[in-house]
């Protein structure tokens, strides 16, 4: 065992074990409550807010966001706190106010359904086909992540860690469905929070603090200015300059507000369905508007446990210091080198003692099994209702459908091994994932939100403006110095996470250019045909919970979005 | 009220992180009182026992929790009885 990069006790095995045990279980409580496929996709719309708000971060909270960010934050920095203050609580303060009326009030069961009431079948295909791939993608590289970690656990060869790691996951989902699903993300949020809270605390304990974090930081700048950005850059959020890599100030700013807060954000927290789908399934209008409200609280903190300690990796773990000094080194827990995805891994290492290891690692296994389930889950639903159900085969009952969607989340397992070597290619797991989001969700979030204010816009300009905002990202990717890897030819001087911004910028822009203007030349659909979907055609008291006046203030909708709205500014303005 | 009600019982999210996190809180405090404490590691804290006492409040907070205003389980769903959510 001494060439794992953890060396894990009886104990930590231990802790370990029981989580999963947990685990399973859920899974097989859960399957004697399913009696339909409501059930199955949506767990019979019946969860309280608190449950499905936590499990719509938790969804999120997978190996993506755990690694990407922290790695993120070893790298840039505070700046890096953009994607949580600019980027996701306004977003999802705007889902749960805005949009959540229209999702839950049409009864749709996934968002791909609504663009299919609205626009008709070419915008339905595009969003659910695009949607789907994008699942498989990202189920992969939440996959090898967890692979890699089993990797550097056990020591067993990667393909191994892939297909048990993916067997694991497989039989939760299959067992439980959407419910397990989301009780168990639940679960993991606290196991996560169990796992790095600690983590955090020891860690900046032992670097002395706040302050011996930023002379840590500082010196390693002034140490290796070439390869370093300056110190000033990593502990102030704004202008972000290390972030999007742009060398003006103003468009570093307008770069992170637009690209990344208005359009990457918006378009992945309001249209995504794998967040979406946690809130339809809540017990009622109130609960489901309330989902992504209550969810913005806990994920306002995130940023403490995910960014901070990538922080500290990169003062306190030498080999971090090694990376972020330019330097290659051995090891990692991919086997092929250090990244700054190992900043968290590596950081465990050097300051956690046997047992709380065992729950830090339980909460890594935890997260990136459920980031997969999630994305899984997501995945099966839109393949039975909105692709086999629409298009393939059509008038079948309910227990058919359910069989379809086991074989669907059979099959999404099984590609997500094979994405998950794909994703092994990329050092920096985020750049690639921002790219994805560009290209899927950035036109996507314009299409909807003129769809949803504007009754003229037509089903001919759904789909157009959807796929000329696609290809828009996808131009700009290949323009750029490396958003697409090899693929990007360089033509246009813009790198790293700014050219996924400026990609998400071009995308949306191009779709409502392109959605007036088609609309000026096609025929819209009938008004009698709108309600529910189009805001001016839908009587007020579709859009909100009769009942809700009646209760106390905190358990009001716009109440509790207002105080998350002034919590999060005090954030930004603090750091 | 002549409906008949049942609570979710085991199943009720509560009682699974409540019984999972107190769990954790024992085991951590066992070895941080008789594990090795490897206080070069963590700068001089027990850091076990530390997290574990916390983890045992809020595990024993969630099971208070789910005891004090258990869900009920409507017979019909339609009727619609929210639970303490």
């Amino acid at each position: 065992m001494a060439s794992t990069i953890i060396d894990a006790q009886f104990v930590d095995y231990l802790l370990i074990f029981i989580y999963f045990a947990v685990v399973l279980g859920i899974g097989l409580l859960a399957r004697r409550q399913i009696s339909d496929s409501l059930d199955f996709f949506l767990s019979g719309r019946s969860l309280p807010a608190w449950v499905t708000g936590l499990a719509f971060i938790s969804a999120n909270l997978g190996a993506v966001e755990i690694m990407g960010m922290s790695a993120n934050g070893a790298q840039f920095g505070i700046p890096t706190v953009h994607y949580f203050w600019i980027g996701a609580i306004p977003a999802m303060l705007f889902l749960g106010v805005v949009m959540m009326p229209f999702y839950y009030g049409s009864k749709v069961r996934s968002v791909p359904e609504f663009m299919f009431k609205r626009f008709g079948t070419g915008a339905h295909l595009v969003n659910a086909i695009s949607f789907a791939v994008a699942q498989l993608l990202i189920a992969g590289i939440n996959l090898f992540l967890l692979g890699s970690i089993i990797h550097a656990l056990l020591g067993w060869p990667l393909w191994v860690a892939l297909i048990v790691a993916a067997a694991i996951v497989l039989s939760y989902i299959t067992l439980g469905g959407l419910s397990a699903a989301i009780y168990n993300e639940v679960l993991q949020f606290f196991v996560i929070v169990a796992a790095l809270l600690p983590l955090t605390l020891i860690g900046l304990h032992r670097i002395g603090g706040w302050d011996g974090l930023k002379d840590g930081i500082t010196s390693a700048a002034d140490a290796h200015p070439d390869t370093i950005a300056p110190a000033a850059d990593q502990l102030n959020s704004w202008p972000g300059t290390a972030l999007t890599g742009f060398s003006s100030d103003f468009w570093s700013v307008v770069g992170i507000v637009f690209g990344l807060g208005f359009v990457l954000s918006f378009g992945y927290w309001t249209t995504n369905f794998v967040e979406v789908q946690r809130a339809m399934a809540s017990n009622s209008i109130s609960s489901a508007r309330k989902t992504p409200i209550i969810g913005s609280y806990p994920k306002m903190f995130v940023p403490f446990i995910t960014i901070l300690p990538g922080m500290i990796a990169a003062v306190l773990v030498t080999e971090i210091a090694d990376v972020k000094a330019g330097e290659t080194v051995a090891g990692g827990a991919s086997g092929e080198g250090v990244t700054y995805n190992d900043s968290l891994l590596y950081l465990m290492r050097d300051v956690l003692p046997n047992g709380l290891l065992g729950v830090a690692i339980a909460g890594l296994l935890a997260a990136f099994m459920a980031g997969m389930a999630a994305n899984v889950s997501a995945f099966n639903t839109v393949w039975s209702y909105d692709l086999w159900q629409r298009y393939v085969v059509k008038d079948r009952g309910d227990q058919y459908y359910l069989v379809v969607g086991r074989i669907a989340t059979v099959a999404a397992v099984i590609i997500a091994i094979f994405t998950a070597g794909l994703a092994s290619n990329y050092s920096n797991v985020m750049n690639y994932l921002q790219t994805l989001f560009g290209f899927f969700n950035a036109p996507l979030f314009a299409t909807f939100i003129v769809g949803m204010f504007w009754k003229r816009m037509t089903p001919t300009a759904g789909w157009v403006g959807l796929v000329a905002g696609t290809l828009a990202a996808v131009l700009v990717g290949v323009a750029s110095e490396d958003a697409l890897g090899s693929l990007s030819q360089g033509w246009i001087g813009i790198s790293g996470q700014g050219a996924s911004f400026v990609a998400a910028g071009a995308a949306f822009v191009v779709d409502v250019v392109l959605s007036v203007v088609v609309s000026g030349f096609t025929r819209p659909k009938p008004v009698e045909e709108l309600r529910g979907l189009v805001y001016s055609e839908t009587p007020r008291e579709d859009l909100v919970d009769p009942e809700e006046a009646s209760r106390p203030w905190y358990q009001r909708t716009l109440p509790l979005a207002g105080i998350a709205l002034v919590m999060v500014i005090i954030l930004n303005v603090i750091f | 009220m002549p409906r008949t009600q049942h609570t979710a019982g085991a199943f009720d999210i509560r009682n699974i992180i409540g019984g999972l996190i107190g769990l954790y809180g024992i085991i951590l405090v066992l070895m941080g009182i008789f594990g090795d404490k490897e206080l070069d590691k963590t700068g001089g804290v027990n850091a076990n026992l530390w997290a574990g006492l916390v983890m045992l409040v809020i595990g024993i907070a969630f099971l208070t929790w789910a005891r004090l205003r258990p869900v009920r389980v409507p017979e019909h769903p339609e009727s619609g009885e929210r639970d303490a959510g």
